[in-house]
């Protein structure tokens, strides 16, 4: 094993008097957002049952509940010491999960209603704006918003916009958004203010399934544009 | 069973909420009044995350098929078991074919009807909580509708009539009122970014619970609070209870169907033994904070875990002594 690598300046916050944050700069970094996944994967099997992370961009939440047959006044204190030391320690660096997830979207038209304007706004054609989104080195940071929507870093910056002035009421599920250096997926119609390019027939979330969530942090992401034909013969089939 | 003849606007399975499933960007739902919800399941013997159906604002109307004991807390919307008042906050037998209705709303937003052996539903990822917007777990991934049928646990006993209320130095069971006593909080991960005219405001004045509030978050109006400078922040983790700002400057208070991450400054957090009452507050409250300290929340919540506890051993001994547990 090489040497393990420090953590960037942490902060050590309070989320309420059941959570604990680890606060790093606040930033979308593929460094930091490393850091944030070691130090999850890191703390896990130290961990009760009573607790879980919740990882984000720059920050670690860990949230507890209290357990009825076994109370620990000083529970706060000693995880605040086990997390001062793991951050003191280091980290290895493979945390990321290696894998490769292909996702086919269905670019423009109906299915992604503002591509046309994003590229009049980057100063690209249509295919181009298409091609730079589908060539984009796309990266799981985080989940979150609704159930298993992806924050996905690693957009061209030729395609960075800030948010729609006035959000939609309703997105639907699968539609590709952009927003500043982000991409994401609604995985439930929802309301939102990005900028949508496109849609998947994958369903995102599947609660009753053993691991409900298409992807996870550290996926890398590859969008490969199909046809409106292409689209509903993979929505007519099992798109999972 | 039990079958809905009038859902009401807003009755939905809950128990403690889903945890574990964060990180995947599922937000844990849940009873709102978890306090009520804890006493309502106590009252009848059951395991405190047991689910509960909870009912907003209006009662729904529900028929039993099948002989049940009961437990109703929280708010008090004027229950009324085959037209006879029912006391909330004590155990009560219900016949098979009893009709139990709900009229006007005396005091609070929630209440909670449990029932013992619990709600026959499967859990989803861990727990019986309907996850309203995203349609899954509880009662088919929703509110209750009309012609619905609640099938119930076999409860392993069953009781005699019982005392129509708590015997003498049972503590009352009052729903928490959001009332004029200060809601506590603890200030949040960017208290500091905020104007001190904004951290005065936000401890000094009065805010009104907006009606855009439901289950995900309490809005309210009042006094706006500004930053000191505007913030680039990223998506940070939220907890029940988060006070967040966005840039119109009304906070928002988040609740039981909160998102795990929100990007909006956190200016401070209502202490846990607080919620219970800002769960019963309606639109058109008004409500007012105080200063707590991380010492004080922790002490107040250890304290009711243990009165919870202490409630919950009582109970169990009642429901078991033998003019409880005589069979019919």
């Amino acid at each position: 094993m090489s040497a393990p690598l420090p953590y960037p300046a942490w902060r050590l916050e309070t989320l309420g008097e059941r959570c604990l944050m680890v606060a790093f700069p606040s930033t979308v970094d593929p460094a930091v957002n490393v850091a944030v996944h070691a130090l999850a994967a890191a703390l896990e099997p130290a961990l009760p049952a009573n607790c879980e992370l919740v990882p984000a961009f720059s920050s670690l939440a860990i949230h507890w509940r209290p357990v009825p047959e076994r109370d620990d006044p000083d529970w706060a204190n000693s995880l605040s010491t086990q997390l001062q030391r793991l951050l003191a320690a280091g980290y290895q660096t493979t945390a990321d999960s290696g894998r490769e997830v292909t996702i086919p979207v269905c670019y423009g038209g109906d299915y992604g209603p503002d591509l046309a304007a994003v590229a009049a706004a980057c100063g690209l054609t249509p295919d181009a704006v298409i091609a730079r989104h589908a060539a984009s080195p796309h990266r799981v940071y985080m989940l979150g918003f609704t159930p298993g929507f992806p924050y996905l870093g690693g957009l061209d910056p030729a395609l960075a916009l800030p948010r729609r002035a006035t959000p939609r009421v309703s997105v639907p599920a699968g539609s590709v958004a952009i927003a500043r250096e982000q991409s994401g997926i609604y995985t439930l119609d929802s309301p939102g203010g990005w900028h949508l390019l496109g849609r998947t027939p994958l369903a995102l979330f599947t609660p009753q399934a053993a691991s409900p969530c298409l992807l996870r942090p550290g996926d890398r992401v590859r969008f490969v544009p199909i046809t409106p034909a292409g689209f509903t013969a993979l929505a007519a089939g099992d798109a999972r | 069973m039990i079958e809905v003849l009038s859902p009401g606007p807003l009755s939905s399975l809950q128990d403690l909420g889903r945890h574990g499933f964060q990180r995947y960007g599922v937000g844990p739902a849940g009873a709102m009044d978890e306090w009520s919800h804890r006493l309502a399941n106590l009252l009848v013997g059951n395991a405190l995350d047991a689910a509960t159906l909870e009912i907003t604002l209006l009662g729904p109307t529900l028929r039993f098929h099948q002989p049940a004991l009961i437990a109703i807390t929280g708010a008090d919307f004027t229950p009324r078991l085959d037209e006879q008042p029912v006391a909330l906050g004590w155990p009560l037998r219900v016949v098979a074919g009893s009709q139990l209705a709900f009229g006007r709303r005396r005091c609070g937003a929630r209440a909670y009807l449990a029932v013992r052996g619990g709600y026959a539903v499967a859990p989803v990822m861990g727990s019986r909580s309907t996850a309203l917007r995203a349609g899954f777990g509880g009662f088919e991934g929703r509110a209750l509708r009309k012609g619905d049928r609640l099938t119930v646990e076999p409860a392993r006993e069953r009781y005699a009539p019982l005392p129509p209320g708590p015997p003498a130095g049972f503590p009352p069971m009052d729903c928490p009122s959001p009332g004029p006593a200060p809601l506590r909080l603890l200030p949040g991960q960017q208290w500091a970014a905020f104007s001190t005219t904004a951290q005065q405001r936000l401890l000094g004045e009065a805010y009104v619970v907006h009606r855009n509030s439901d289950r995900m978050g309490y809005r309210l109006s009042g006094p706006a609070l500004a930053l000191v400078a505007p913030l680039d922040m990223v998506s940070e983790p939220v907890a029940f209870g988060t006070v967040q700002v966005p840039p119109d400057g009304q906070p928002i208070v988040l609740m039981a169907d909160r998102q795990t991450t929100g990007g909006y400054p956190k200016i401070a957090s209502v202490i846990g033994v607080d919620l219970p009452r800002l769960a019963q507050a309606i639109p058109g409250d008004t409500l007012c904070f105080t200063a707590s300290t991380l010492a004080e929340a922790r002490a107040l919540d250890a304290e009711r875990e243990l009165t919870l506890r202490r409630l919950q051993r009582e109970m169990t001994e009642f429901l078991e002594t033998d003019e409880c547990h005589a069979s019919i």
